[in-house]
């Protein structure tokens, strides 16, 4: 029997798991009613670059996907992922601790050690279980996670699926963390979990003063650098670094599909014992490992980025201008001053905020549409996440988007 | 603190998100009668924290779903 003629028959849905999902339907058919396009069925047609691809048949400038270095059509890059393909396959059809540890994965973990200098580096088949894995490996039943309210998703993942006591604490709160810190019981294992840059409001944590707090109780220190490895630090290894508390550092968590431009993630880390992690850790066992053009893809890409100061110099130069602009517009941003290469802008609500997000798609612009539930305090955000080959020009483009598209719909 | 004592002070510092002035009863549910959000939880949850200066797990909150349950956990944690 179906749902209908559950409902004719006067059973009301009775027995339909997916009964829970029911409000998020009706949003979804609430914007869609709206006439709006869809913003989370989005189709690329084709990409021609970094910043560039025909999206819904229409010439649209990228400004929404994390590609902040740019590496995605990189030729060193695509011939070494090319020359992969053609010598060891399109797939490793197995677990990294049986058949699926190859050359290139080997490769791209000795990229990682030197990008980080770091004594261990391990390679998994997505950032979100390099922290679902890691997380959940090393902090247990009994043992306290001290973690931003903040966090994402793939780290409160990793808080559930080991059964430890998780307390969060406000957003980048120095002393709510270390009062939380301190209330643990005498004994406990602690783990305090960061983030470098957060990427609802590109805003970045105070590692500083995080990291000494957390040692000075005992705890060990996890830092996702998911957004700003690459561009963030002298040499591109994170806030950690701009902040000089990497050294403190146990366990910083990275991915390959924001930066590096290819897909996985990885942890590094000085810890002695950190290999045991290939062993126990069960979301890097039971999980094929990344395909060989990946790893080549990303061993390239890594090794490029350590010398891409200049890329690094005009991706502050795009955030710093664009983040003036937009301001100088009127528009409510996420932070007073550009902090990353994500500049969040504040819409008034949904409705608003997928109007001006259709708009700026007819206009010719892709950004990032956050809503509620993964916003911080229940925001709707457009954010915008700039590229080093975004040219000054295309900023000041986008601006002129902005503008037209915030009149219109009544946001400036 | 006895149970009591922690009573009058988790009502005092309810006051402010009790904002339509629910009464409060052990029975009383967050979610449903006085219809907190996940934001409002948060607030709430560090206030009660730092007042008592204990600790309350995502773990526990998961498991505290009325007033009288909350007022249970929270004379047990400043013990
Ligand atoms: C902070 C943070 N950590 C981890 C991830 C997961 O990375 P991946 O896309 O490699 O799964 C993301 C991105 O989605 C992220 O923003």
């Amino acid at each position: 029997m179906n749902a209908q003629s559950d409902i004719e028959a006067g059973g009301a849905n009775q027995g339909d798991l997916f009964s829970k999902f029911d409000d998020f339907i009706a949003m979804r058919d609430g914007i869609l009613a709206s006439g709006v396009e869809d913003p989370f069925n989005l189709v690329m047609e084709k990409v021609l670059s970094p910043t560039r691809a025909i999206c819904n048949g229409r010439d649209t400038i990228l400004l929404g996907t994390y590609n902040y270095m740019g590496m995605t059509f990189d030729p060193d890059v695509i011939e070494a992922g090319k020359e992969a393909l053609t010598e060891f396959g399109t797939g490793t059809t197995g677990s990294r601790v049986l058949n699926g540890t190859y050359q290139g994965h080997k490769e791209c973990e000795d990229a990682l050690k030197e990008f980080y200098d770091m004594d261990h580096a391990m390679v998994f088949s997505t950032g979100y279980q390099a922290n679902l894995g890691i997380i959940s490996t090393i902090a247990g039943k009994g043992d306290y996670i001290i973690l931003d309210i903040d966090s994402h998703a793939s780290i409160w993942d990793g808080c559930a699926m080991g059964k430890a006591e998780a307390v969060p604490f406000k957003h980048n709160d120095i002393e709510a963390m270390e009062k939380r810190l301190k209330r643990v019981p005498e004994g406990a294992g602690k783990l305090v979990i960061l983030e470098g840059v957060y990427s609802m409001l590109g805003d970045v944590a105070p590692l500083k003063e995080m990291v000494r707090i957390a040692k000075e109780n005992g705890a060990m220190v996890l830092v996702d650098e998911a957004h700003s490895m690459g561009f963030i630090g002298e040499n591109g290894r994170g806030v950690c670094e701009a902040a000089g508390i990497i050294d403190d550092c146990d366990f910083i968590i990275g991915t390959f599909s924001k930066s590096v431009g290819t897909v996985g993630g990885f942890c590094v880390s000085n810890h002695p014992k950190f290999d045991v992690m290939r062993y126990v850790c069960r979301p890097y066992v039971f999980t094929a490992s990344l395909p060989p053009s990946v790893v080549a893809t990303a061993a390239t890409s890594i090794r490029k980025l350590m010398h891409g100061s200049n890329k690094r110099a005009h991706l502050w130069e795009n955030s710093k201008n664009l983040h003036a602009g937009l301001k100088s517009l009127g528009f409510q941003l996420g932070t007073d001053t550009p902090e990353s290469a994500i500049i969040a802008v504040i819409m008034p609500d949904l409705q608003k905020g997928a109007m001006m997000w259709e708009a700026l798609l007819k206009e010719g612009l892709y950004v990032n549409l956050a809503r509620p539930p993964a916003t911080p305090a229940n925001m709707t955000l457009l954010r915008c996440s700039l590229c080093a080959e975004h040219t000054e020009e295309e900023v000041q483009t986008v601006l002129g988007m902005f503008e037209r598209a915030g009149k219109a719909t009544g946001i400036i | 603190m006895d149970r009591a004592e922690v009573d009058s002070k988790i009502r005092d510092l309810i006051a402010p998100f009790n904002k339509k002035g629910v009464e409060l009863t052990d029975a009383t549910t967050f979610v449903n009668d006085l219809e907190f959000d996940s934001l409002t939880v948060m607030d709430f949850v560090a206030e009660i924290e730092d007042e008592f200066d204990i600790i309350i797990t995502m773990n526990q909150q998961a498991e505290i779903e009325t007033y009288g349950l909350l007022v249970d956990a929270v004379t047990k944690l400043q013990d």
